[in-house]
């Protein structure tokens, strides 16, 4: 008797324990992250009712941060630039495990089956792969060029057959490497061209791109027949033309992809680069605000935005993909650092840093739909992420 | 002896007149001097990193820049580094805020004023 009403009594204290821990039942599919940059957080926010769910703190130097999520789209892995790799619970909004991989990181991916996080590091360069479940380090690709001389990593991309592919600024070469066997990882090398600044692989995971800061044109390698090699693209599209000193580097990772067209940003230049990816050669260009930094597709294809360096970086604009056109310029508040849009499009939310807010803004009629604070905003990731090659 | 101290006089006023231009010269005004560390942390950290640890472009910590001279650093931030991903900043800040901030760099650069409220 004694037994039983003991056992009646712990078990109705755990049911009030878990009823104080587990929030009500819900899916993850509308949530996602908000980088504070400057106080090493990220707010937790579900985008069905435009707001904030919490706020998740001590995840480091967040000054440029990258977030990929796990296959079952509940847990965010953030990357900080000291080399901190957190796994942060969206459900919970509670840090799962962290670790302190390198000295200088800028993001990372996560491999076809779900398994691996891998992290590409600017400082030991290279690439780490870890267990996506405990974060333990399950092996490591330095980027060594040549004997002694270690490359920073750009542009870092998952695709399918457990690969990565990735750039090496010093090196200017991509790599593709193979965690078939993910303690034993085999990398190919391929020569790309001077300075590889950043990345990024088409929505079917077909095709990685390098943009170059070193020379006018684009490097691009056919994952289907990497047997032949890199084929440069857009090869002098500045010819002739002095490049504009440029601010801040472009972000390629968002792809762009739009009715048969990829929308690239034209480096040291205030225009977007249309590509007729059938033959990979450039249909035209928009003139816009300024440089372009993120050159992003609403997810049908049918508009580009487009954020902009310093100084331009107040503005946001439209580009109508049919005629090409700029068909809307918005100030969104001082220093617009990223873009997301919600997985089928109807919104976007845009954070402005030093006004401390990201806007929502309606994409078919620009309306502002909502207001959220924030500190000092950059990045927005949202868990759709979770099932989307090369993010 | 007279003419000597006169001199001396003139020189000594000189020199104060010069000590005073340059403080107006190093120092921007404050409001001024939060917009251009906002700038470095901000933009300038775009690359080199908020923390200034590097990035992209190198660490612009004291212990980095000690062994080079301050009148190259200027330089370089006012007209860039041809060859590398550098640019020129002189659209943006006078020589004299150039100086500035590298004075504060080879000193420990100061944090940006919301970064303060926030460790506050």
């Amino acid at each position: 008797m004694m037994g039983r009403m003991l056992g009646a009594g712990v078990l109705s204290l755990g049911l009030l324990a878990g009823c104080a821990q587990t929030p009500a039942l819900r899916g993850t599919g509308d949530m996602g992250v908000v980088i504070e940059r400057a106080t090493g957080a990220v707010q937790v926010v579900e985008h069905s009712g435009r707001t904030s769910l919490g706020s998740v703190p001590g995840l480091g130097d967040l000054s440029h941060a990258h977030v990929t999520y796990s296959r079952d789209a509940r847990y965010a892995f953030v990357f900080g630039r000291d080399g901190g790799l957190t796994k942060v619970d969206l459900l919970t909004q509670r840090i799962v495990k962290r670790v302190i991989q390198a000295g200088n990181s800028i993001g990372g991916s996560v491999s076809q089956d779900g398994r691996l996080v891998v992290a590409q590091n600017y400082q030991p360069g290279g690439i780490k792969a870890f267990d996506a479940e405990t974060l333990e380090l399950v092996s490591e690709v330095p980027a060594e060029y040549a004997p002694g001389q270690f490359s920073k990593v750009v542009g870092l991309a998952d695709v399918p057959g457990q690969k990565f592919v990735y750039a090496l600024f010093e090196a200017g070469e991509i790599w593709v490497t193979d965690f078939t066997d993910p303690r034993q990882p085999k990398t190919t090398r391929y020569p790309a061209g001077k300075q590889p600044y950043d990345g990024l692989v088409t929505p079917d995971g077909r095709y990685f791109m390098a943009g170059l800061f070193g020379e006018d044109g684009i490097a691009l390698l056919d994952l289907w027949h990497p047997e032949k090699g890199v084929r440069k693209i857009l090869d002098g599209y500045g010819r002739g033309e002095e490049k504009l000193p440029v601010y801040k580097m472009p972000h390629l990772r968002g792809w762009a992809m739009a009715g048969g067209f990829a929308f690239l940003p034209a480096i040291g230049r205030h225009e977007v680069l249309v590509v007729d990816t059938r033959t990979w050669t450039e249909a035209a260009r928009v003139a816009v605000k300024g440089q372009p930094v993120f050159v992003m597709a609403r997810p049908d294809g049918r508009q580009v935005w487009v954020n902009f360096a310093f100084p331009d970086n107040g503005w946001v604009q439209v580009i109508d993909t049919p005629t090409r056109e700029v068909v809307k310029t918005l100030a969104p508040g001082k220093a617009v650092l990223h873009m997301e849009f919600t997985p089928r499009g109807d919104e976007v939310w845009v954070s402005a840093r030093d006004d401390n807010k990201v806007t929502v803004f309606d994409t078919a009629s620009f309306e502002v739909r909502q207001t959220l604070p924030a500190t000092a905003p950059s990045g927005i990731f949202f868990s759709h992420r979770a099932a989307r090659i090369g993010f | 002896m007279a003419v000597d101290r006169s001199l001396w006089v003139h020189v000594v006023v000189l020199l104060g007149v010069a000590a005073v231009a340059a403080t107006a010269h190093a120092e921007p005004a404050t409001a001024r001097q939060q917009e251009l560390v906002n700038m470095v942390r901000q933009d300038c950290g775009s690359c080199h990193g908020l923390t200034l640890q590097g990035g992209l472009g190198p660490a612009l910590l004291p212990a980095v820049l000690k062994d080079k001279p301050a009148e190259s650093l200027v330089a370089t931030v006012m007209m860039g580094r041809p060859g590398t991903a550098m640019p020129g900043w002189a659209p943006f800040m006078s020589e004299q805020e150039a100086e500035w901030i590298v004075a504060r760099l080879m000193q420990g650069f100061p944090p940006v004023a919301q970064q303060l409220e926030s460790s506050k």
